[in-house]
C-alpha cells in the first residue's frame, strides 16, 4: 500500500515537472535540456532554507522565486543562440548547477548531499505522512496544471505557437519573440523549481547525483511520449513513464534468467517506449487530432 | 553586397510597385526596410521615424506590416485563429493581466474574432473561417495572409510578390481589395512580377537591377525606358 501510494507521488510530481517542461519544449518550442538544473535549484533552496529553520511553506516559495530567477538568468544570454545552440547552453548550464552543487561543500555538502529535509509542519514525516503527501502533490499538481491550462489557452499561449512554428512571421507582427521566450522559460523554471521543492520534501534527503542529464531525459520522455504542446500530454506521459518503469519490475522472469533481471526489465521498459512513440510519434495525446489533416 | 545605393521615397502614392529581374534585390530591400536583414550603412524613414536600426518587431508596431514571397500560414491554427494572433497588442499577450483582468482579455478576444470575422468577409474567405489554414489553396492562403496583415493595423503595407501563383480569380478578388485599401488610406509597396497588373494597380513604379535602383517613374514611362527594357521586361520578352 505504501508502495502505490509512493509510486503515485512520484508519478505527480513527475507530471508537475513535465507540465513545467512542456511549456517550453511544447508551447514555446524551445529545447531545454537543463530543465533538470531549475528542478535542483527549487529542491536545494528549499531544502537549505528549511533546514536553516524557515518554515517549509516560506521556503518553498522561495525556492520558486529562485528558481524563477534562475530561469531568466539563463534565458537572457542562452536566448542570443537560437535552436540547437540554446539546447547545448542549456546543457552546459544544467552541467554547471551540478558541478557548483558537488564542489561548493559549504553550502551544499557536496558529493554527501542534504539529508533530513523536513515535511511541511502538517504532514507526518517518514511513512506515516504518505497519504497527507499525496494529497498535498495531488493539489499541487491540479493548481499546475490549471495554471498551465490558463497560460496556454490565452493570447499568450497562441502567441507561443505562432513563434514555434515561425519566427519571422511572429516578428512581422510585432510579437517581441525574445521576450516571449524568457517569459516562457521563467514561467517553466518557476513550476519546475516547484516540482523540486515537492519533490525535495517529500524525499527527504537530495544530493547532486540525482539532478544529472538523465532526469533531464526522463522528463523530456514524459513530455514526448504523453503528447507536446497539449495540457494533458505531459500528465499522462508522466504518469505512463512512472507506471511502466515500476510494472516491469513484477514482470516474471524466468529462473534461468534471474542474473540479468535488471538489463531484463531495462530492455522490455525501453521496448515498450520504442514502440509507442513508433506507433504515435505525437505522442498518447496528439497536439492535433482533426480529420483528415 | 546585395543591395547598394539605393535611395527611394514613397510620397502620399496610394499604390508603389518595385520590379526587376530575380535576383535584383528587391526582397533584400524588403527585409531591410522591415529590419530583418541589417543595414550596413544608410538610413530609412518611416513618417518621422529612423527605422533603419529598428528590430522586425518595433517596425511592425509602427504600422508597417509586410508578407513574405511564400505564404507562411500556420497551418494547424484555424483561418480565424490565424488572423487573430496576428493582432499587435493584446492585453491577454501579457502574464500577470490573464490572471488579474481576465474579463478585459475575454472582450478583447471577442472584439478581435469579431473584427477578423470583418475582414474574412471583406476578402470572401469567411466561408472557411473555422477550417484549419494548412487545408486552404495556395492562393486562399495569399488572400489569408493579406488579412492577417490587415489585422494588424497597418499604414503601410509591403507585399512581395502577392498574385504569383494564385489563379486569376483570386487575383482579381485581390486587386479589389488593394483598391479598397487605397481608398481607406492604406498605402501599399508591392514586388510584382505581373507587368500588366502593376500597370493597371500602380501610381508609381521603381525598376531595380543587381542591386542598384535603376528607374522611378510611372509604369507607362517604365515600358519606354531602355534601361528597363534591356534589364527586365527586355530579356523577358526575348523569353516569350
Amino acid at each position: 500500500m505504501d508502495y502505490l501510494l509512493h509510486v503515485m507521488i512520484l508519478a505527480l510530481i513527475y507530471s508537475v515537472f513535465a507540465m513545467s517542461l512542456n511549456l517550453e519544449l511544447g508551447y514555446a518550442g524551445l529545447y531545454n535540456f537543463g530543465h533538470v538544473a531549475f528542478f535542483g535549484i527549487g529542491a536545494y533552496v528549499s531544502a537549505l532554507l528549511s533546514q536553516a529553520g524557515v518554515p517549509v511553506s516560506a521556503a518553498m516559495l522561495c525556492a520558486l522565486a529562485a528558481a524563477g530567477i534562475a530561469g531568466a538568468v539563463l534565458a537572457v544570454p542562452a536566448l542570443r543562440v537560437s535552436g540547437d545552440y540554446f539546447g547545448i547552453a542549456t546543457l552546459v548550464f544544467a552541467e554547471m548547477f551540478r558541478l557548483i552543487c558537488l564542489n561548493e561543500r559549504w553550502l551544499t555538502k557536496g558529493p554527501m548531499g542534504l539529508p533530513g529535509i523536513p515535511r511541511p509542519a502538517w504532514i507526518a514525516p517518514g511513512v506515516d505522512g504518505m497519504p497527507a503527501y499525496l494529497l498535498f502533490t495531488f493539489l499541487a499538481a491540479v493548481g499546475t496544471f490549471v495554471f498551465i491550462r490558463r497560460l496556454t489557452g490565452s493570447p499568450f499561449g497562441r502567441a507561443l505557437r505562432v513563434i514555434r512554428e515561425d519566427e519571422h512571421m511572429a516578428q512581422a507582427f510585432g510579437k517581441n519573440i525574445l521576450l516571449f521566450k524568457v517569459k516562457a522559460i521563467v514561467a517553466g523554471s518557476v513550476l519546475a523549481g516547484w516540482a523540486g521543492t515537492l519533490w525535495a520534501h517529500y524525499i527527504s534527503y537530495i544530493s547532486p547525483a540525482d539532478f544529472t542529464l538523465t532526469e533531464t531525459m526522463l522528463v523530456l520522455l514524459c513530455v514526448v511520449l504523453g503528447g507536446r504542446g497539449t495540457n494533458w500530454g505531459p500528465v499522462v506521459g508522466a504518469i505512463a513513464v512512472v507506471f511502466f518503469g515500476e510494472a516491469v519490475r513484477f514482470l516474471p522472469i524466468p529462473q534461468a534468467l534471474t542474473r540479468y533481471v535488471a538489463p531484463l526489465q531495462g530492455i522490455i521498459y525501453g521496448g515498450i517506449l520504442v514502440v509507442i512513440m513508433m506507433k504515435m510519434p505525437n505522442g498518447l495525446i496528439p497536439e492535433y487530432r482533426r480529420k483528415n489533416t | 553586397m546585395a543591395v547598394h545605393g539605393v535611395s527611394l521615397e514613397i510620397g502620399d502614392t496610394g499604390v508603389t510597385g518595385l520590379v526587376g529581374p530575380n535576383g535584383s534585390g528587391k526582397s533584400t530591400l524588403f527585409h531591410l526596410i522591415t529590419g530583418f536583414y541589417r543595414l550596413d550603412q544608410g538610413d530609412i524613414f518611416f513618417g518621422r521615424h529612423s527605422i533603419g536600426r529598428l528590430s522586425p518587431h518595433v517596425i511592425s508596431r509602427l504600422g508597417l506590416i509586410r508578407s513574405f514571397q511564400h505564404t507562411r500560414p500556420l497551418p494547424f491554427m484555424t483561418v480565424l485563429d490565424n488572423l487573430i494572433a496576428a493582432a499587435p497588442g493584446q492585453t491577454g499577450e501579457l502574464i500577470w493581466p490573464l490572471f488579474l483582468k481576465p474579463a478585459r482579455v475575454r472582450r478583447e478576444e471577442n472584439d478581435l474574432r469579431e473584427k477578423a470575422r470583418g475582414i474574412l468577409r471583406l476578402l470572401d474567405l469567411l466561408p472557411l473561417a473555422d477550417e484549419l489554414a494548412g487545408r486552404l489553396s495556395y492562393g486562399q492562403q495569399k488572400l489569408m495572409e493579406l488579412g492577417r496583415i490587415l489585422m494588424a493595423g497597418p499604414r503601410l503595407i509591403l507585399l512581395d510578390e502577392p498574385t504569383a501563383g494564385i489563379n486569376p480569380t483570386l487575383i482579381r478578388r485581390l486587386v479589389d481589395v488593394i483598391h479598397r485599401l487605397c481608398e481607406q488610406g492604406i498605402q501599399i509597396f508591392l514586388i510584382e512580377h505581373n507587368m500588366p497588373l502593376v500597370a493597371k494597380l500602380c501610381q508609381h513604379v521603381f525598376v531595380m537591377d543587381s542591386g542598384e535602383l535603376i528607374f522611378s517613374g510611372t509604369p507607362k514611362q517604365a515600358r519606354e525606358e531602355p534601361r528597363v527594357i534591356e534589364a527586365y521586361l527586355g530579356r523577358e520578352n526575348h523569353a516569350a
